[in-house]
């Protein structure tokens, strides 16, 4: 008798065997069973990019079309004249004496496309450098030094105590638990309690959020934050300016009517034993700054038509030269910026956007 | 010298064991670095887009071994409607094999995204930027996807049936040449 499973059929034995034809089904349904498991179907509880776009959509309700996150916003773009200064710590081209187009956004947080613009006091800068061979950067940065938290799991039960009960409003109980079980937002509730918000999106400081790492010439890793520093004069934001619903749009067209707003690029270089990988956490003051050139915007248009409209700022889309840290901020960015593109995209692509307000001038 | 009539060429048996487990890989991949957001979701990313350019030029080279050398019949006695869903699955694995990379390719392009391969290089785009065509075509990636899924699983089952319990050749003429 032969061992061989796969020798020619004896004569004769017409019998059907169950096991071999059982076998060939566990298997069948094993594989199939692992490829549902991986994408996630059978394990509801998982903390997924769908789960945290899915509650951004529960708290502000779904605006077709438009970011499930800094929904209110506005296009503008110009150009970053790099200098060469931070050649020395990484190879990217953007930071050599040459100039490159850039594309960027100013927005607010928050799921609401029409927001009241004093309803936070977060500013957001996003940027899409166009680097020569298809090359790109893009950059997503607040005008905190610090964030909140600095999980995924932990942004993701702030969302959810921030989901407005019947009054419209969260609940200050559930706000007040998230805190106290949050002792890592304590950084950036000071910053925020000593830093009035700006009167302007074009005089405020906007910082990257995440440490990331630069590449030099010779392969060498050099960790680093960067940070837009605007040569405009930082001033609070007024009552007045309060009492206007859009007044960060309106302010931005006319400084923009009268020239071009520029910023500094400041990159901040770790040493060794700084944290790369807690975006709460600042690193001391003493460490180098490296200006690498001017970013200068020069116009603005409103992202219902604006050539930012179609950018996901995913802030893990780097240049030869730039890497991004371990810090699990990133990739949950990145994978919760694509859903919002997806759904967003297709709703563009179904027409469903076009029956929403325009998110400028609409009061 | 007799042509073995009873096997794939060995470039065609080559090519298949090549990219079977590959193309598995990357399904797997792909379903798995989009219901993610742990890091896993940027190791996975940066698999997927080389992984699969590479699939498309391993494809190609196939196509051509397969359009140039003789395949082995089926049996006499494999019913009529089984030939001819045996074929029309190869065909099929073809058709998704060539449309998933390139659907790939279209949608980042369509998408404005660079088309990051390694290091500085970047693929061009083929498609202009346009987000109504990107919804389309990253749809139309899901949808390809489980399909191609679908066909493989089908596949496994059937050449596992002819191996296991029909015993007729067919499972041995893609997994051993001439003995």
């Amino acid at each position: 008798m032969t061992t061989d499973p796969f020798s020619p059929r004896p004569r004769g034995r017409q019998t059907i065997p169950l096991f071999r034809l059982a076998a060939i089904g566990a298997v069948v349904a094993a594989i199939g069973g692992a490829f549902v498991y991986v994408a996630g179907f059978v394990t509801p509880h998982r903390l997924t990019p769908q789960r945290i776009v899915n509650t951004f959509e529960a708290n502000a309700g779904v605006h077709p079309g438009f970011r499930r996150n800094h929904a209110k916003g506005v296009c503008v773009s110009g150009y970053f004249e790099g200098n060469g200064q931070a050649s020395d710590i990484s190879r990217a081209d953007v930071f050599k004496a040459v100039r490159t187009p850039v594309i960027g956004r100013f927005a607010i947080p928050g799921g609401n496309p029409s927001a009241p613009d004093a309803s936070v006091p977060v500013r957001s800068m996003a940027l899409d450098f166009k680097l020569p061979d298809g090359q790109q950067w893009r950059t997503g940065m607040n005008n905190t030094p610090v964030f909140i938290v600095n999980t995924p799991q932990a942004f993701y039960a702030q969302l959810v105590a921030s989901k407005p009960d019947a009054t419209g409003k969260p609940d200050p109980a559930k706000l007040k638990a998230f805190f106290a079980a949050h002792p890592e937002t304590g950084p950036f509730l000071s910053w925020v309690k000593g830093h009035p918000p700006s009167s302007s999106f074009g005089n405020a400081a906007y910082y990257g959020i995440n440490a990331f790492r630069a590449i030099d010439a010779n392969g060498k890793t050099h960790f680093v934050r960067w940070s837009m520093v605007p040569e405009t004069p930082y001033a609070p934001v007024t009552a007045e300016e309060k009492s206007q619903h859009d007044f960060l749009d309106t302010e931005l067209r006319d400084r923009l009517a009268s020239g071009p707003l520029r910023w500094h690029l400041i990159l901040t270089v770790a040493k060794p034993d700084d944290q790369t990988t807690d975006a709460t956490q600042a690193w001391p003051e003493d460490r180098p700054h490296i200006d690498a050139g001017t970013l200068v915007i020069e116009r603005e248009s409103a992202q219902s038509d604006g050539d930012c409209r179609d950018i996901n700022y995913d802030p893990t889309i780097l240049p030869d030269g730039l890497k991004p840290s371990a810090d699990p901020l990133l990739a949950a960015r990145s994978s919760a910026y694509a859903v919002s593109y997806n759904r967003r995209t297709h709703e563009e692509a179904q027409g469903l956007a076009s029956a929403q307000p325009p998110a400028r001038g609409h009061e | 010298m007799s042509a073995d009539r009873k096997h794939f060429s060995p470039s065609a048996r080559f090519l298949h064991w090549l990219m079977a487990p590959l193309v598995i890989a990357m399904l797997f991949i792909g379903v798995g670095m989009v219901a993610t957001l742990s890091s896993w979701h940027q190791t996975l990313l940066a698999i997927h887009k080389p992984l699969g350019i590479a699939i498309l030029v391993l494809v190609s080279v196939r196509f051509i071994v397969r359009l140039t050398h003789r395949t082995p019949p089926l049996p006499d006695d494999m019913p009529r409607w089984q030939q001819h869903i045996a074929h029309l699955s190869h065909w099929v694995f073809y058709a998704l094999l060539f449309a998933m990379p390139l659907v790939g390719w279209s949608m980042l392009s369509a998408g404005g995204f660079p088309i990051h391969l390694f290091g500085p290089v970047n693929l061009p785009p083929i498609v202009p930027q346009d987000v109504r065509l990107y919804a389309l075509l990253r749809s139309a990636h899901t949808v390809l996807a489980l399909l191609l899924f679908a066909t493989f699983l089908a596949h496994l089952g059937a050449a596992m049936f002819h191996g296991l319990i029909r015993r007729d050749g067919v499972f041995s003429s893609m997994a051993k040449g001439r003995d």
